[in-house]
């Protein structure tokens, strides 16, 4: 099964790239665009009976490696196979 | 005094580390591969700088995860003394042995100098015991992820609980005190049993008299003999 697994920055924890990048895009002349935040994406195929558990299993592994939930939350999304 | 150096791939540190306890102990430490799975007995485990699986996925992370560090938590739960520096630092925050995380630095740049780092007081600790209060070292930094930080509520209790080392202070180091925006100033914490030590400036790489630096080996030194004597 596909999973897609993003993990971003939590509220309130420092993200000097996202500040660097908005920096430049109002260099840039796009000084609309705030509050930019930089995280990661990490695709995986989990064999698992259903999606129910692959999106358990997906959540042990961000628990215990993929994600430092310290500062970082996670989110994830099962796609259906067919 | 027996000390084990953990190596993972892409650790750097590991042979200046080697060279400086030899040179205060006198005894060759074990040097262990991650993929062992056993420690000899041993009086500390030092986890050395470098950039242990390419810094991929999270600084530390992966080498958190290595076969070696389930006999280096066991070590910890006994009580053993360890010492992560740099690299080693952000390993034992991925473990979980010491609370916190260490963040890119504030101006997204890798910094390497020299760093004065002021001894804080402590809980009851091998790594402070042998420093009075307030003693300034010179000690080099050279990292891109070493800004210290954790929420209010673990910050408030490392001060109140006296597990804050050492911090950057104004000294003779050239440039602004706190080299990479870490939280309260912070370059070395402890574990609330004061037996497990983490920092960001690497006392290894100022460890010989004979290239101009020796405030590390005055550390080493210092938490070497208060490891053997506790």
């Amino acid at each position: 099964m596909k999973v897609v697994v993003n993990i971003s920055l939590k509220d309130g924890v420092l993200d000097p790239q996202g500040r660097a990048v908005e920096r430049s895009l109002a260099s840039l002349g796009f000084a609309e665009a705030s509050n930019v935040r930089i995280g990661k994406q990490i695709t995986l195929d989990i064999d698992a009976e259903d999606a129910a558990r692959a999106h358990q299993r997906a959540a042990r592994m961000c628990e215990q490696i993929l994600a430092n939930t310290v500062i970082e939350d996670y989110e994830i999304t099962v796609e259906d196979e067919s | 005094m027996r000390a084990s150096i953990i190596i993972f791939p892409g650790s750097n540190c590991d042979r200046d580390m080697k060279v400086a306890v030899e040179r205060i102990t006198g005894r060759r430490p074990d040097m262990i591969w991650h993929k062992d799975t056993t420690l000899d007995a041993t009086d500390i485990v030092i986890i050395p700088g470098g950039f242990s699986f390419g810094d991929y996925l999270r600084c530390g992370a992966l080498a958190a995860r290595s076969p070696i560090m389930e006999s280096v938590l066991d070590h910890a739960s006994r009580g053993g003394a360890i010492l992560g520096v740099c690299n080693g630092f952000q390993v034992l925050l991925e473990t979980g042995l010491l609370p916190g995380v260490l963040v890119k630095n504030k101006g997204l740049k890798f910094v390497c100098r020299d760093t004065s780092l002021e001894v804080q007081e402590t809980v009851e600790s091998p790594f402070t015991n042998g420093l009075t209060t307030g003693t300034s070292l010179t000690i080099p930094v050279a990292h891109n992820e070493g800004n210290y930080f954790a929420d209010p509520e673990t910050l408030a209790s490392l001060e109140d609980n006296g597990q804050i080392a050492l911090r950057y202070s104004e000294g003779p180091a050239f440039g602004p005190a706190n080299p990479n925006g870490s939280s309260q100033n912070i370059a070395g914490i402890l574990s609330a049993n004061g037996r497990i030590m983490g920092m960001m400036p690497h006392p290894e790489r100022a460890a010989d008299p004979n290239l101009g630096q020796s405030d590390g080996l005055t550390f080493l030194k210092s938490a070497l003999e208060g490891v053997a004597a506790s």
